[in-house]
């Protein structure tokens, strides 16, 4: 009898298992596997960030101050901000499917700079544990946005320590955006032009720009901040013959085009679901490409308009009112690209879809709402209302959180090798838009209703819509939970993705799921126009030598 | 990337020449210049920041899209600039018959 050795079958190597054990992570210059790195570390603080909402509404359920004093309370909404803002959203989208996807998808085996990419995820890091050290001691009492003199001369938190560690973290931004705009510029496949690009791609870029040029100018106003409340060095504090609207001013400067750092990678990403779901070319893709680069130049424009009740003149604030509303252009122009991409189209309900028509419709409300703040008489009435906290959470949570999920379950089989159960991921998509829907619509009544943010003791009559959004926060949270268990479920038990499960254009659905460290086992031609699923495939690509 | 190689004594000129301006920038500090101390500052601190950017920095030897690039920071800082001067210049000017 001839017996024979059982053959062991070895699985093919991928960044995954090209090497193992930790070092092998902490020293990796793979954009893939800093990505990853990135989604944990950015997963890790949004817990903490919805930890910090979650005792916010608990709070709001009733009129009195049952949870919490008011200091706790002033703390809990400052650290739910600037961790969600500055440790989630801003890093969300780039510094994950972004870093992950782009050199894929222009055909790359890196970005341009792999060991500054390594150094922007350890000043990440270096920031979220400065801040993680401030919400042990203490907290900061000022909310994100730090207005002086309340930040420069009133409060008692951990002001200064707080300004360094967004100090910090914003170089890992610049960074990022350094590297994916060099990358985009310098290393394109051989025929991958500009127009040929992915809308991911064109996203990146605008965002990357407004990274670059808006995050050193909040990186100087702390600075400036912390000059004046350690050395009283008179900047912002009249007494000293400072400006407390000049702190505004700098201070807005970054932070609205900021809240495009977070909706521009959004919107590429829909932009590839709708593609792929819709199964056609996005309507209009020129436009669609230049609109985000309008939205990131407008966007450095219209940050007067956070001072219309800020003492700043009126002329000023008609100036900046108008290039508010010319921002929705852009804006519009995607909306109305997608819906005709997907008129008439072979629309596919898939996980990814739903999630990027939640998107469509959130942020349709997010910007419309927008608009009423910007027109200077109504926001008279609404600044510092409940209104401007469901208006700016449509367009973050509604549009940017959304637009994460969306790329999350779109690239999950490319970044893991593993499908996720499409059922549970159905389910949680339409919990996640009635959860939010509950949690952040009562609160567009309570603004207009006159009930201030900021604020957790409340008159009796405005509980209904508190105990309404504190429900809908509860939804919410179920869903945004769900995916942990059937996305950590699919690692181990999911079914095997194959390299194009959606049957997707673009060169990163060409290589392996997941792909090997190299990317590409030869450097792609590509010789086609992108979204040509007209022809029946993607990009085409012939082998090179 | 540039290749250009540049002389030492060139950096060495733009060091001597910074150190230079800063004296200079310190010692008119204690001039009382009224309405031209600011502007006489920021001249010097913009003349030392173009000789950093330029020789240091390796512009002048740049590519233009790394010019581009660079030029475009400076154009982002005077929207800056400018935009909130417009409110600060017109902050007293009442609307007519107010």
């Amino acid at each position: 009898m001839i017996t024979t050795a059982p053959v062991e079958v070895e699985a093919p190597k991928n960044y995954i298992n090209a090497e193992y054990g930790l070092k092998s992570w902490l020293l990796t210059q793979d954009h893939k596997r800093i990505a990853v790195l990135y989604l944990i570390s950015i997963t890790f603080f949004f817990l903490i960030g919805g930890i910090f909402a979650t005792l916010i509404r608990l709070e709001l359920a009733t009129p009195a101050a049952d949870l919490v004093e008011s200091n706790t309370y002033n703390k809990l909404f400052t650290m739910h901000g600037i961790i969600m803002i500055f440790l989630f959203l801003v890093p969300s989208i780039p510094a994950t499917l972004g870093n992950f996807l782009i050199p894929l998808m222009i055909g790359a085996k890196d970005l341009a700079f792999p060991r500054i990419n390594l150094l922007s995820w350890y000043i990440y890091i270096l920031g979220g544990i400065m801040t993680l050290y401030v919400m042990v001691t203490g907290g900061v009492d000022t909310g994100w946005t730090f207005y002086t003199p309340l930040s420069s001369t009133y409060s008692n938190g951990y002001v200064i320590a707080t300004a360094c560690a967004i100090f910090v973290a914003g170089f890992s931004s610049i960074l990022t955006g350094l590297n994916f705009v060099v990358t985009i510029h310098r290393m394109r496949a051989p025929g991958m032009t500009w127009f040929r690009l992915p809308l991911f791609v064109w996203a990146h870029y605008a965002t990357s720009l407004l990274q670059i040029l808006g995050t050193p100018v909040l990186a100087v106003t702390l600075l400036l901040l912390g000059l004046e409340r350690g050395l009283h060095i008179g900047i912002f504090d009249p007494a000293l013959g400072g400006d407390p609207v000049l702190f505004q001013h700098l201070f807005w400067f970054y932070s609205h085009p900021a809240v495009y750092i977070m909706i521009l990678p959004a919107m590429g990403v829909i932009s590839e679901v709708i593609s792929t779901f819709c199964r056609r070319a996005p309507m209009g893709y020129t436009f669609i490409a230049f609109s985000s680069v309008a939205i990131a130049v407008f966007g450095f424009l219209v940050w007067g308009h956070h001072l219309f009740v800020s003492s700043q003149s009126v002329y000023a604030g008609m100036v900046f009112s108008v290039l508010s509303y010319l921002v929705a252009i852009p804006s519009a122009i995607k909306v109305f690209n997608w819906t005709a991409t997907m008129y008439k189209g072979s629309v596919l309900l898939s996980t990814p879809m739903l999630y990027a028509l939640g998107f469509i419709g959130l942020f349709t409300i997010g910007g419309l709402t927008g608009l009423f703040l910007a027109a200077m008489g109504m926001d008279v009435h609404l600044t510092d209302t409940y209104f401007v906290v469901a208006h700016f959470h449509y367009i973050m949570v509604g549009g940017a959180i959304l637009g994460y999920l969306a790329g999350l379950h779109f690239w999950w089989p490319k970044i893991t090798g593993r499908m996720y159960s499409e059922a549970w991921s159905r389910i949680s998509a339409v919990i996640v838009f009635v959860g939010f829907n509950l949690t952040f619509f009562p609160q567009f009544v309570l603004g207009y209703l006159g009930m201030p943010r900021r604020y957790h003791v409340y008159p009796p009559e405005f509980q209904i819509y508190n105990v309404l959004s504190s429900a809908g926060a509860s939804v919410l949270g179920i869903g945004l939970l769900l995916p942990f268990v059937y996305l950590a479920f699919s690692l181990k038990y999911g079914a095997l993705a194959g390299s194009n499960p959606w049957g997707a254009t673009g060169l990163e659905w060409q290589t392996d799921s997941p792909p090997t460290t190299e990317n590409f086992a030869i450097t792609p031609v590509v010789t086609a126009e992108a979204y040509d699923y007209a022809a029946g495939q993607g990009a085409k690509t012939v082998v090179v030598a | 990337m540039s290749d250009h190689i540049v002389p030492v004594r060139v950096y060495w000129s733009v060091f001597i020449t910074l150190l230079v301006m800063t004296v200079v920038t310190t010692s008119i500090a204690y001039i009382d210049l009224g309405p031209f101390n600011l502007l006489v500052a920021m001249t010097i601190a913009v003349f030392k920041a173009t000789l950093v950017v330029l020789f240091f920095m390796h512009i002048k030897y740049s590519t233009n899209l790394t010019k581009a690039i660079v030029i475009s920071g400076f154009v982002f800082l005077l929207v800056m600039v400018f935009f909130t001067m417009c409110d600060l210049l017109t902050r007293n000017i009442t609307a007519p018959g107010r």
